[in-house]
């Protein structure tokens, strides 16, 4: 099993985070990766990809449909004795959370590094859970790197302990960590030589439940081993004395910025500093360290109280105490004024932060933009679940009124449409919208059984051909895998007519008053006595997809003196392309963001913006 | 050696690219260097912001009223995240009128030289670095910029940023 050497690489390169996890994975000889996109964690796979290529190690990786399918590929692939990796953000653990679980109670045989990012903040995401205590609820353990460096190390040393324990390690960055940029030595790939054997284990890979109370059993002891393993207890960085009795403890990116406020302040070495590296199971003899030698300790670690919660000592101070905010992330602004009060020191004066800033907005020319406003005329009084994506922008348009996690958004069509037929009378136009990706993700099971229950409403497929919030990764309709292979695509329309919906035309929101007489023909569809859900197929290519961006018609645009400065243009449709010239109260087109896409002119109640059919000179 | 910078602007101008250059001009001064990105959702035109910080640092984040530079993608972000920079931090911004700032109409410029609208960032990363007011010389830039950029952007890149440094001369 020892390792053969393919290329020699042996330097530093400027690495994102996510590229240095994707290093990781490649260079501790990892033969399977699979993934689903998601910020911050969306970078990982594709880098794997992109340096098992240039080091010519052997990898299969997969954006799989969804995190629950990723973990699943991955944990049979270690099951094989082979080294795996799956990697997803912190809502994609929820998602994976059921086969995360019983793996921890399994285990196995090659390592498993799972890679969940957070995001505290939240930045790109719809809560700020800490996966650290997602690992504590499964008994997995985790470890907590503090910068892109760290992150590509502990994908190896995760991958060691896994195997010597037989259960999955958790590597948890976060979006610091993820997209943070810092020269990171790079090294070769191990080649492990390990085809694959899976040995038959009944009463392990199938447990039932007499089983299942022995390898619970099991796990607790490989905890506690794991609890004594002096690799992962937390490093002190000695104080001199300066401060008897007290310690700083922190993980994360957290643990970095207090470092450089110690280092600032002159205090780096005069008070004892901890960097937490293995927050899940917390090392024994630290907990007792700090029990014994501590009076005045302090833990700063995000989102979640986890190492707090394990020292379980009343005198922590911490996010328990409120002395560290219990919500948010730990920016080097909050942490200063945490040390000031824990190490009395005097407060800095410092400019508070203005706020504000422009809100993101869908790009010019999306044709998402042009969906959602189509769907706002075609039934101002709906109500429109939406969903995860690029897409989710649409609530600038008046056009998403929910937006929960992958795949909602059309088992809450359901559920509304239940709520208001309750009473047996008028029920308003429902209208959920749901990106390809994200229907692939979860939107599949959701849609049957919203058919099979006979609900009514309208479900817009928004279907640009790619996952475009998280950069642009490939779907199963498009046919390409993550390492550029052709797959076995599978098509949109043909799962709609295998869910069973009794309504489904696809057309481009980009001509505008079809697309309304479309979703109205929809509607009179649901509320048809046979009716049920209509599936309505918005097709037009994301335009960050230059290819297609340059394939389609580019008009050239201008606004008349008609113009009469309603700003409907600007408040309902909201192109970024378009803004007020103050100086007349006329709007104007700027030409450097215009796509020259002419939806806008079916937009304007005066007729004011004019599309030259000729094109662009 | 240490410099903090800040590079604001808005999604899709290209604050990234910067981001990246001026991270690989550290390592090839043998500094350490590391930055913090925005990603995902606020790339869609929203405000973001990049920091760069050369030196023995281990956070990516500049604290407030810490930044030495400040390198501005558009003047409307000034009032976001001006609070970034210390006193007396110099500050270069893309803009058409002048104000308590180094500007360049990188914008103007780039329609000049028959470059696209997202040159304005090498733009203002020329006129800053013609200023003296980075880290890294205009040559060792120059040659980040032809060895970091795909070949189809390549000559359009080191146009945008000589279009800027002559703007500073
Ligand atoms: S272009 Fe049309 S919609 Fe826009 S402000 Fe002028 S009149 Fe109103
Ligand atoms: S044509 Fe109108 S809607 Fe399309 S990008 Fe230009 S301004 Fe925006």
């Amino acid at each position: 099993m020892q390792t053969k050497t393919s290329i020699n690489i042996d330097n530093q390169r400027i690495l994102m985070g996510n590229e240095a996890l994707g290093r990781g994975i490649v260079e501790a000889g990892v033969t399977l990766a699979a993934s689903y996109p998601g910020t911050p964690a969306s970078e990982i796979l594709a880098s794997a990809v992109t340096y098992a290529k240039e080091t010519g190690a052997e990898l299969y990786a997969e954006w799989s449909v969804n995190e629950k399918v990723a973990f699943e590929v991955a944990l049979a692939n270690s099951m094989c004795g082979r080294r795996s990796a799956v990697s997803m953000k912190q809502v994609g653990l929820n998602v994976a959370s059921d086969p995360f679980m019983r793996a921890a109670y399994l285990g196995v045989k090659g390592g498993l590094v799972v890679v969940v990012a957070d995001d505290p903040g939240p930045h790109s995401s719809q809560t700020e859970q800490d996966s650290r205590f997602f690992a504590m609820f499964a008994k997995v353990p985790v470890l907590d790197p503090s910068s892109p460096r760290e992150a590509k190390d502990m994908v190896a040393q995760a991958l060691e302990l896994s195997e010597r324990f037989e259960l999955p390690v958790m590597v948890r960055p976060t979006t610091r960590v993820c997209h943070a940029r810092q020269n990171v030595p790079c090294g070769t790939p191990v080649r492990l030589d390990r085809p694959a054997k899976f040995d038959k284990d009944p009463r392990r890979w199938c447990a039932t439940p007499v089983f299942v109370l022995e390898l619970h059993r099991g796990l607790n002891d490989k905890l506690d081993k794991i609890a004594g393993v002096p690799e992962f207890a937390p490093q002190l960085t000695a104080g001199d004395g300066s401060y008897p009795g007290a310690c700083i403890i922190a993980s994360g990116v957290a643990y970095a910025h207090t470092g450089d406020w110690l280092e600032e302040l002159g205090l780096l070495g005069r008070v004892d500093f901890y960097q937490v590296t293995m927050p899940y199971p917390l090392n024994r003899d630290f907990i007792h360290t700090v029990q014994t030698r501590y009076d005045k300790i302090l833990v700063i670690e995000e989102t979640y109280p986890v190492i707090e919660l394990q020292l379980a000592d009343a005198r922590v101070q911490g996010r328990t105490s409120g002395l560290v905010p219990r919500a948010g992330e730990l920016t080097p602004d909050v942490i200063r004024p945490v040390l000031e009060t824990f190490l009395e020191l005097p407060a800095r004066v410092v400019p508070a932060p203005p706020g504000g800033g422009d809100r993101p907005t869908l790009c010019a020319g999306c044709a998402h933009r042009a969906a959602f406003y189509g769907i706002k005329t075609a039934f101002p009084a709906g109500i429109f679940p939406s969903d995860i994506g690029c897409y989710t922008l649409g609530l600038n348009l008046g056009a998403v009124d929910t937006c929960h996690c992958m795949g909602a958004g059309i088992s809450q069509a359901a559920g509304f449409y239940r709520a208001y037929a309750a009473g047996g009378g008028e029920f308003p136009t429902i209208v959920a919208t749901i990106g390809d990706s994200t229907f692939f993700h979860a939107g599949v099971p959701a849609l049957v059984n919203a058919v099979f229950h006979r609900a009514r409403f309208i479900l817009v497929i928004l279907d640009n051909a790619t996952t475009a919030m998280t950069g642009h990764q490939p779907t199963p309709q498009v046919g390409f895998t993550a390492t550029g292979e052709h797959g076995h695509p599978v098509f949109i329309p043909d799962l709609v007519r295998a869910c069973g919906a009794g309504f489904l035309r696809e057309a481009d929101p980009y001509d505008l008053p079809a697309f309304i007489d479309l979703l109205k023909s929809a509607d009179a569809y649901c509320r048809s006595p046979e009716g049920g859900v209509a599936v309505v197929i918005a097709k037009h290519p994301c335009l960050l997809d230059k290819e297609a961006c340059k394939a389609q018609p580019a008009y050239d645009m201008g606004i008349t003196e008609d113009c009469t400065g309603c700003l409907q243009c600007l408040e309902d449709f909201e192109c970024p392309a378009l803004s007020l010239d103050e100086t007349d109260g006329r709007v104007v087109i700027d030409e450097g963001r215009c796509v020259g896409c002419g939806v806008c002119v079916h937009v304007c109640p005066e007729g004011a913006i004019t599309a030259n059919t000729e094109g662009r000179p | 050696m240490k410099q903090q910078i800040i590079v604001s602007g808005l999604g899709g101008q290209g604050a990234l690219t910067l981001t990246r250059l001026l991270a690989e001009a550290a390592a090839a001064l043998g500094l350490p260097v590391i930055t913090s990105e925005t990603h995902g959702m606020a790339q869609r035109g929203g405000t973001v912001i990049s920091m760069i910080k050369v030196g023995p640092f281990r956070g990516p984040l500049i604290p407030a009223g810490e930044a030495d530079r400040g390198l501005f993608l558009h003047p409307k972000n000034l009032a976001v995240h001006r609070f970034y920079l210390r006193d007396g931090a110099a500050v270069f911004v893309n803009a058409a009128l002048p104000g308590d700032y180094r500007s360049v109409d990188a914008r103007s410029l780039a329609a000049a030289h028959g470059l696209p609208a997202v040159a304005a960032n090498l733009i203002l990363l020329g006129y800053a670095a013609g200023q003296g007011g980075v880290f890294a010389g205009p040559d060792l830039l120059v040659e980040m910029i032809a060895a970091k950029t795909p070949e189809r952007f390549r000559e359009a890149s080191l146009r945008a940023f000589q279009a800027g440094l002559a703007a500073a001369a």
